[in-house]
């Protein structure tokens, strides 16, 4: 299994930080999982291998992190916040208001394989709430309808 | 990304280079960088720590323990390598404030680092930022490379013959992992479990040597304790409670934001000038002071001082500086559930009483909020939750009891509202919704 030159350099680089190479795991699986799309068999392998650790430790780690996946999901992830600070701005009903322009629900996938949509804890936006992430991306102070301005400008994109 | 907010009663030390581009190595040095290490390299080890005692300064990420006294626990006389450890996995609900130092002024949080590395004797450091923060993680390798690029970081920093290494690192989305000791498991690549304490992390840290832990603001704090005395620093604040911290305001305010303030100054001000007031002219029914798991205050206890004596004082923390304020329109039995939700999620399992505990509480509230409650249940929900006080490894445990209990406390008319088969009486339709076996 190969991965980008960037990831390569990246974990040649990290693997100097630390006295174990154990250490360089979860910031490591985080990079493979943003190339592959999840944390593919096939990825879990080579990253136990490097690291002369077992599967079954990887994936010990991998359940323990919520935003690693071992399903795959869709190109762009809308991470809306329901934590207390986004709720009390109306977090619930944009929530809602994504389930139902998706026909999705919580960790569901489009059949185009293009958005997942995900109820998310405290994402670090409180004070600009309600808040989501796409992907890395943070979209703050949403409304109804600059959450489908935002999801229209990844829907050109996909 | 985020947008600044600013107010004349702020005193700007920490955020004083916010929005003036400090992230640049170039235009940190303008704005006094990097003078703070070079001024601190030829101190003593224990002039660091007594002008960081002199301060006043108290940990910013929540348990608010003295600084200066946390980096003298590490024992002199160690053979061991020393570590420092920057927590910036900052996942309380209520606090965002981190999130700021790291994208405005990264090389802030890099001298810092610095400065408790020459105070303890450590010649590395790690900058452990939360997976969500990816840019800013971006942000942060790029200072951490500029720095090097200088000769202020690696083997022969400002010429001075001394070493000093500083290393990046990423998580991968738990809250749990913010607890001192869990972060170091998750540093070694491990589940973010926590370790039994004692040992404390200044004795047995990562890989079991000594190791300072502190939140990303008290690292950002230290430059300025150095540069400009640490006299000055603690006459911002009240006594004990040294200097300003970021507070940051969410929740029913006209204008929300992270506001640098003095230690002590009064809540009540804070909710009705500097963050405008209550949309709607609505009045407040409850504050949460310092981050989801700090006890709530009813409207009736907000004259109060904020600083760590001052919050205790009314019975509840200042945490990490995460106000959040409730309005009168507000379901406090839902409020209750959505902070018991997050924490039955970010449990991590090990300790019984808060996996079962939250898992119960989480159970109970859903189903009470949709007028399955029934009486015994409002009692049942203060033991359970006192029950987890004080009975687990960290003090996730602690932090998910303490808001419940205050809740269930101050606001017992509310869940009895709830009883006899009545869905919440704020909103009908939604609590039914929110109750997943009924509703689908």
């Amino acid at each position: 299994m190969t991965f980008s030159p960037e990831f390569e350099q990246r974990f040649t680089e990290m693997l100097t930080h630390y006295p174990s190479k154990r250490s360089v795991l979860v910031p490591t699986l985080l990079y493979a999982q943003d190339e592959v799309g999840y944390l593919s068999d096939e990825a879990i392998t080579e990253i136990a291998q490097r690291l002369q650790l077992t599967e079954l430790d990887v994936r010990n780690v991998i359940s323990y992190y919520s935003m690693l996946t071992t399903k795959p999901r869709g190109k762009y992830n809308v991470q809306v916040c329901t934590n207390i600070a986004c709720i009390l701005r109306g977090a619930d009903d944009l929530w809602e208001h994504c389930q139902k322009k998706f026909g999705l629900r919580h960790k569901q996938t489009t059949p185009d394989g293009q958005f997942s949509i995900e109820e998310v804890e405290c994402i670090g936006a409180c004070s600009w709430a309600p808040a989501m992430q796409v992907n890395y991306d943070f979209h703050e102070n949403l409304t109804k309808d600059k959450f489908d301005t935002i999801l229209d400008g990844y829907k050109k994109k996909a | 990304m985020a947008d600044l907010v600013s107010h004349p009663d702020e005193i700007k030390v920490v955020s004083k280079r916010f929005g003036q581009g400090a992230a640049d190595i170039d235009r940190y040095l303008a704005l006094d960088g990097y003078k703070a290490a070079q001024k601190a390299l030829p101190m003593t080890p224990d002039a660091i720590i007594n002008e960081v005692k002199t301060s006043g300064l108290r940990g910013r990420g929540g348990a608010g323990f003295p600084t200066g006294m946390k980096w003298s626990f590490v024992p002199k006389d160690s053979p061991k390598q020393k570590y420092i450890l920057c927590n910036g996995d900052e996942s309380e609900p209520g606090t965002c404030k981190d999130r700021l130092i790291l994208e405005h002024d990264p090389h802030s949080v890099i001298e810092g680092v610095m400065i408790a590395g020459l105070a303890v004797n450590a010649e590395s450091g790690y900058i452990y930022i939360r997976g969500e923060y990816r840019y800013l993680s971006i942000i942060m390798q790029k200072a951490i490379k500029d720095a090097y690029a200088r000769g202020f970081l690696g083997k022969n920093i400002f010429g001075s013959g001394k070493k000093f290494d500083v290393y990046w690192h990423g998580g991968a989305g738990a809250y749990e992992v913010g607890e001192e000791s869990a972060l170091m498991e998750s540093l070694e690549g491990k589940r973010g479990i926590p370790r039994i304490k004692p040992p404390f992390p200044a004795v047995v840290g990562l890989w079991g040597s000594p190791t300072v832990i502190n939140n990303v603001e008290t690292l950002a704090s230290a430059p300025h304790i150095i540069l400009d005395g640490a006299q000055k620093f603690a006459d911002y604040g009240t006594p004990k409670n040294g200097g300003v911290r970021l507070f940051c305001l969410s929740g029913h305010v006209n204008k929300p934001g992270v506001y640098e303030l003095p230690l002590g100054y009064s809540l009540k001000k804070m909710i009705y000038e500097v963050g405008g007031g209550i949309p709607g002219g609505k009045k407040i029914k409850a504050v949460v002071p310092g981050g989801s798991s700090t006890p709530v205050l009813t409207a009736d206890e907000i004259d109060i001082a904020m600083d760590f004596d001052g919050v205790a004082k009314a019975g509840s923390m200042l945490g990490s500086g995460g106000v959040v304020v409730i309005d009168e329109s507000t379901c406090m039995v839902r409020f209750a559930q959505y902070i018991m939700k997050f924490y039955q999620h970010e449990s991590c399992g090990w300790c019984i009483p808060c996996r079962e505990g939250t898992d119960w509480l989480k159970k109970t509230l859903d189903r009470f909020h949709a007028g399955g409650g029934v009486k015994k249940d409002i009692n049942n929900i203060q033991y359970l939750a006192e029950n987890m006080m004080g009975r687990t490894f960290c003090p996730l445990g602690d932090a998910a009891a303490m808001p419940t209990i205050s809740i269930v406390t101050k606001f017992r008319k509310e869940f009895e509202d709830h009883l006899e088969g009545r869905p919440c009486p704020y909103d009908p339709v939604g609590s039914v919704r929110l109750l997943p076996v009924l509703s689908h």
